[in-house]
C-alpha cells in the first residue's frame, strides 16, 4: 500500500466485479496494444518523507541565498508572517476556480477585494481577478488596444524592462501584431519620438513606470496625443509604488498593468508571481480573465459571482477575448492580505523607507567616485549607474560577501555596457548598506 | 460566526495598522523631496485594520469555502486529486524563496538541477525528448505549444500553414489558444461514439493545416481508439499533433503520448501532478516537444554541462513567454510529488483513476443517461438524469449535491450533450468515499422525481443560496467602491 492510495486487495476485488471485469487490463483495451507502456518510467524509486527532506535540503544548499540589492522585476520586500498562514488555509489552497458560487464565497469575496484594491491603487474602475506575471499581463494589455481598435501595431518604450519587452514580441509575433519602439531621451520615453512614429496604424502606446532604469517618467502632454490619434494609452507599474507615485489614472491611461510581486511576495526565483489588469469600465467587455461581481442569493444575502463570463474561453471559444482560464488566484488573495495589513500608511511607510535607502545608497556610490550617475531624473527604490570598474569583478567581489547585486544592464542590451542597477528595499538596514559602499569604495 | 459577511472594507477604522516596520535609520532623504507632480494625490482607499481583524476576517470567509480537504471534489476535466502535506513544505523552504531569478546560474544550481531534473522526468514519462518549465498554466502552454508548432512551420518556409484542428469536444481552451496564436481554426465534429470521425478528418486535412489539438482520452473520458491512424494522417498531411495534457492522469503507467505520435503537448502540473489549485491559480503547464522541435522552446531553457546546470538562449527559440522561469515554487511542489511515488507508484495512477471512475460509471448508469457506452478512462460524463420528466435539470442535481455535502461534478461541458454531468473521481479517492458519493447521487435521482420543487430550490444548507446572476452582469457592481455608490 502507498499513502496516496486507498486501494485495498478486497477493494479493488469488489470494484472490479461490480464493473464486470475480471482484470483492470479490460478497462484499457481501447489502447492499440503497439503503443502501450510497458516499462518502468526513469524516475528513482518512492522516497520516503525522511529521505525527501534530506534530498531536498542538499539541493536546497547548492543555492545561495544573498542579502538582495537589486530589483528588476523582483523585489525583496518584507513578507508579513499572517500572510503565509492564510494562505495555506486549505479552503483557499486546494478549492479551484469559483465555478460554484454557493461554496465557494471565500474566493469570490477576496477577489472581489483584490479587484476593488487593484482599482483603487490604480486610480482604474475596473480589475480582472489576476493575470499570471506582469509580462504577460502587459501582453494581454496590448491584445486589448488590438481587439478595442482594430488596428495591428503597437509602440513600446524602449524603456520598458527587457524581460516585458521580450514577452510582447513573443505575443505579438504569432498573433500578427507589430511593435514599434519609442526611444528615449535622458532616460525617459521620448516624447518627441512619439510624435513621429504616431499614426492612424497605432492601436496602443505601452510605457513603464518607474521604468527599466529606475526612472519614475512623467507623462505630461502623453495622454493627450495618444487619444488624439484614438489609440490607447497604456501604463506599466509596479503595483506597491502606487502606494506613492501618480497613478495610471492620474496620467489618462486607459489600461494599467504590470506585477504584483513587489506587495511582500518572496522572489523564489520567479515565480508565482501575480500580474494585474486594470482598466477603464468602457473597455471591461475586452479584458481578458476572469471578473467577480456583487449581486443577492434568493433570500437577498449579499453574495459575490463571477460575471461577464461571455468574454471567457470556456463560452466563447475561438471568439473569447483571450485564452487564460488558470490564473495566480491564490496570489490575488496573498495581495489581498498584504494590502489589508499594510494598509495605506504601511504602503507609504515601505515606499518611504525605500526611497530613503536607495538615495542614500545613490550618493554613497557616487561620492567612491567609482560610480557615475547615468541620467540625471527622479527615482525611487532603485536606479542605474556607471562603472568604469570590470563589472564581472564588482559582482564577484559583492558575491564573496554574500551579496546579490550590480546586475549588469549591458546583458540585456550592448547600449548599456558598465551600466549597472542597485535596488533597496525596507528590509536593508543602514548596515547592510555602508557594508555595500565599503566594498564597491575600495575597489580599483 | 456562521453568517459572517463583512468585506474586509467594512472593518475599516481610521488609524488601525495591521504591520510593523523598521525604525529609519538614515538622515536628511525623504519621499517628500520628489517633485509634487510626480506623486498621487490622494491615498489609496486600503482599509485600516489591526492583524487579529485581518486573520478573523480571512479565516471567517474561508469558512465558506470548499476545498479537496472539506470533501469529495469530483470536478471533471481538473483532476482535484490529493495535495500532498510535504510539497507544501518543500515550497516553503527559504533556500528556495529566497533566491532572486536574475542571480548567476552558479548561484542558483539547486534550482536549475530541480528544473532539468524534473523536465526530463516529464519527458520520459510522456515519450518526448525535453520540456520547458516556464508557461504559467495549461492554456499558457497550449499557446506556447503552438507558438513552436506555428515557428517549425515558418522555419520550413511553409506559409500556408494557417488552420488547427479541433474536435468539437475539446476544451474550450483549445481554440481560444489557437485563435491568440493567429490560425484559423476547423473544428471537426465527433462520432456518434464520441470519438475523431476519421472521415472528417481526411475532408479537413490539407497543406494549409499546421496541425491537429487532442485530448486523449477525450473530454468524453473515452479513449480514442484510432490514435495511431490519426497521427498517421496529419503526420502525412504535414501537420504535428498537439496533445492537450488536462487528462494525462488516466495515462499514467499505459500509454505515452509521444508514443501515440504526439509531437507536442502540455501537462497541468496542478492536475496530474497534485499541485494545488489554489482557487483558480497558480498552476503551471510545462510543454514538452520531439526532439526536432527542441530548438523552438521558449528562451531560457536549462542546459546540463559537466555537472554545471546553465541557461541557455537559443536563435530558433519563440522567445520568452514568461517574465522570468514560470511557477517556480509550482514546479518544485511536482518534482516532490514525482519522487514521493516513484517509478512504483507513479505507474498505478492511471489504473486507479480509471478504475474509480469506472466504478462509478456503473453505479449511476440506472440513474443518470449514459449517452455513450462501454469503459471509461478517469472520467465518465452522463447526460443529465435519465428521467427528466420532472424538469429537473443537471444544474438543480449540481446544487443538489452541496446540500450532501460534495462539490459538484463539471457540468454542461461538454457541449457535445444539452446536460452533461462530467466526474471525475481521482486515485486518491477511497471505495467508501464513491460509495458513499453514489448513494446520494442516487438519492438525489429520487428526489428529483418526488420532489422537483424542492430541486429547483437547491441547494438549502450552504452559506448562500442559489444567486441572481442577471443581476451581477446588469449592475456590475466590480468593486467596494461601485458597491458603495449602488448603496448610497
Amino acid at each position: 500500500m502507498f499513502k496516496y492510495f486507498p486501494h485495498t486487495e478486497a477493494d479493488i476485488e469488489q470494484m472490479k466485479q461490480a464493473i464486470g471485469i475480471q482484470s483492470t487490463e479490460c478497462m484499457f483495451q481501447a489502447i492499440p496494444s503497439a503503443v502501450r507502456y510497458q516499462k518502468d518510467y526513469h524516475v528513482p524509486s518512492s522516497m520516503s518523507e525522511v529521505e525527501l527532506r534530506n534530498h531536498l535540503e542538499e539541493i536546497g544548499r547548492l543555492n545561495q541565498t544573498k542579502t538582495i540589492f537589486s530589483g528588476l522585476g523582483a523585489y525583496d520586500h518584507y513578507e508579513p508572517s499572517v500572510i503565509n498562514h492564510i494562505i495555506s488555509r486549505q479552503e483557499f489552497l486546494t478549492s479551484y476556480t469559483p465555478y460554484q458560487p454557493e461554496i465557494s464565497q471565500g474566493t469570490l469575496t477576496y477577489i472581489f477585494e483584490y479587484q476593488s484594491m487593484i482599482t483603487s491603487l490604480t486610480g482604474m474602475d475596473v480589475s480582472n481577478a489576476s493575470m499570471y506575471d506582469g509580462p504577460t499581463a502587459t501582453a494581454e494589455a496590448m491584445f486589448m488596444a488590438e481587439a478595442i481598435t482594430k488596428r495591428k501595431k503597437i509602440l513600446v518604450s524602449e524603456t520598458v524592462n527587457p524581460n516585458v519587452i521580450s514577452v510582447l514580441k513573443t505575443y505579438a509575433k504569432y498573433k500578427g501584431l507589430e511593435i514599434e519602439f519609442i526611444n528615449h531621451k535622458q532616460g525617459s520615453v521620448d516624447l518627441d519620438d512619439l510624435k513621429l512614429k504616431l499614426n492612424d496604424t497605432i492601436a496602443g502606446v505601452i510605457v513603464q513606470k518607474p521604468n527599466f532604469f529606475g526612472i519614475i517618467e512623467d507623462y505630461q502632454g502623453f495622454s493627450e496625443l495618444v487619444h488624439a490619434n484614438n489609440s490607447l494609452w497604456i501604463i506599466n507599474a509596479d503595483i506597491s509604488t502606487l502606494g506613492v507615485l501618480r497613478t495610471p489614472t492620474e496620467d489618462d491611461a486607459d489600461i494599467a498593468c504590470g506585477e504584483c510581486q513587489s506587495l511582500g511576495m518572496p522572489v523564489a526565483f520567479g515565480g508565482p508571481y501575480l500580474g494585474y489588469l486594470a482598466a477603464k469600465k468602457v473597455h471591461v467587455r475586452k479584458m481578458p480573465g476572469r471578473i467577480c461581481g456583487q449581486s443577492f442569493d434568493r433570500n437577498h444575502l449579499r453574495s459575490f459571482v463571477l460575471t461577464l463570463q461571455a468574454r471567457e474561453q470556456h463560452i466563447r471559444r475561438e471568439k473569447a477575448n483571450s485564452n487564460i482560464c488558470s490564473n495566480q488566484s491564490l496570489l490575488a488573495l496573498y495581495a489581498t492580505v498584504y494590502l489589508s495589513l499594510m494598509g495605506p500608511s504601511g504602503l507609504k511607510e515601505v515606499n518611504e523607507l525605500s526611497y530613503i535607502g536607495a538615495h542614500y545608497l545613490y550618493d554613497q556610490l557616487i561620492a567612491t567616485k567609482n560610480f557615475t550617475p547615468v541620467f540625471n531624473q527622479p527615482f525611487l527604490k532603485e536606479f542605474v549607474v556607471h562603472t568604469h570598474l570590470n563589472v564581472k569583478m564588482i559582482q564577484k567581489q559583492l558575491a564573496d560577501h554574500g551579496i546579490f547585486g550590480a546586475v549588469h544592464l549591458g546583458d540585456f542590451d550592448e547600449r548599456y555596457e558598465n551600466v549597472i542597477n542597485f535596488c533597496v528595499t525596507e528590509k536593508r538596514t543602514k548596515a547592510e548598506i555602508d557594508q555595500l559602499v565599503k566594498i564597491l569604495g575600495g575597489l580599483s | 460566526m456562521k453568517n459572517y459577511d463583512r468585506l474586509i472594507f467594512e472593518l475599516s477604522v481610521k488609524g488601525r495598522t495591521g504591520y510593523s516596520l523598521p525604525k529609519c535609520e538614515i538622515n536628511n532623504y525623504a519621499l517628500n523631496d520628489l517633485n509634487s507632480t510626480l506623486l498621487r494625490t490622494e491615498q489609496p482607499d486600503l482599509p485600516e485594520v489591526s492583524e487579529l481583524d485581518v486573520i478573523r476576517h480571512y479565516t471567517n470567509i474561508s469558512h465558506k469555502n470548499f476545498g479537496v480537504e472539506t470533501g469529495f471534489y469530483p470536478l471533471g476535466s481538473c483532476t482535484m486529486k490529493y495535495n500532498p502535506k510535504i510539497n507544501e513544505e518543500i515550497a516553503a523552504m527559504k533556500a528556495f524563496n529566497s533566491v532572486h531569478p536574475l542571480q548567476s546560474a552558479s548561484e542558483v544550481q539547486g534550482v536549475l538541477k530541480i528544473y532539468y531534473e524534473l523536465q526530463a522526468m516529464l519527458a520520459d514519462i510522456s515519450g518526448l525528448a525535453a520540456y520547458t518549465l516556464n508557461p504559467f498554466a495549461g492554456a499558457h502552454g497550449e499557446l506556447t505549444g503552438l507558438m513552436i508548432m506555428k515557428e517549425y512551420h515558418l522555419q520550413r518556409k511553409d506559409f500556408k500553414r494557417t488552420k488547427v484542428i479541433v474536435p468539437d469536444s475539446a476544451h474550450g481552451t483549445n481554440p481560444a489558444s489557437a485563435s491568440i496564436c493567429g490560425f484559423e481554426i476547423i473544428e471537426i465534429k465527433s462520432t456518434q461514439e464520441g470519438t475523431v470521425d476519421l472521415e472528417q478528418l481526411k475532408l479537413a486535412l490539407s497543406d494549409e493545416v499546421a496541425g491537429m489539438m487532442l485530448t486523449n482520452p477525450n473530454t468524453l473520458g473515452i479513449f480514442e481508439n484510432n490514435i495511431i491512424e490519426i497521427s498517421k494522417l496529419v503526420h502525412d498531411a504535414g501537420g504535428l499533433m498537439y496533445y492537450d495534457g488536462a487528462n494525462l492522469n488516466a495515462l499514467l503507467g499505459k500509454v505515452r503520448p509521444g508514443d501515440m505520435g504526439f509531437d507536442i503537448m502540455h501537462i497541468n502540473l496542478h492536475k496530474t501532478f497534485s499541485t494545488p489549485h489554489g482557487g483558480g491559480g497558480p498552476g503551471s503547464g510545462p510543454v514538452g516537444v520531439k526532439e526536432f522541435l527542441v530548438p523552438y522552446l521558449p528562451n531560457p531553457q536549462v542546459k546540463l554541462l559537466d555537472g554545471h546546470y546553465y541557461f541557455n538562449w537559443n536563435q530558433d527559440s519563440i522567445g520568452s513567454v514568461s517574465g522570468f522561469y514560470g511557477n517556480f515554487k509550482v514546479w518544485l511542489r511536482a518534482y516532490v510529488y514525482i519522487l514521493t511515488l516513484g517509478k512504483e507508484n507513479l505507474k498505478l495512477v492511471g489504473e486507479y483513476s480509471t478504475l474509480n471512475a469506472n466504478y462509478v460509471r456503473v453505479n449511476l448508469e440506472d440513474d443518470f443517461y449514459l449517452p455513450i457506452k462501454g469503459f471509461s478512462m478517469h472520467e465518465c460524463v452522463f447526460d443529465g438524469l435519465k428521467d427528466q420528466s420532472s424538469g429537473v435539470t443537471t444544474l438543480d442535481v449540481a446544487k443538489r449535491l452541496l446540500d450532501y455535502g460534495f462539490h459538484a461534478p463539471t457540468i454542461y461541458f461538454p457541449l457535445l450533450f444539452h446536460q452533461s454531468i462530467m466526474i471525475e473521481p481521482t486515485e486518491t479517492e477511497s471505495k467508501q468515499t464513491l460509495d458513499d458519493f453514489i448513494a446520494v447521487m442516487k438519492k438525489v435521482a429520487e428526489e428529483a422525481k418526488n420532489d422537483p420543487q424542492m430541486m429547483k430550490l437547491a441547494p438549502h444548507t450552504t452559506p448562500i443560496s442559489r444567486i441572481d446572476e442577471v443581476y451581477a452582469a446588469k449592475k456590475m457592481i466590480l468593486t467596494y467602491k461601485d458597491y458603495l455608490k449602488e448603496n448610497r
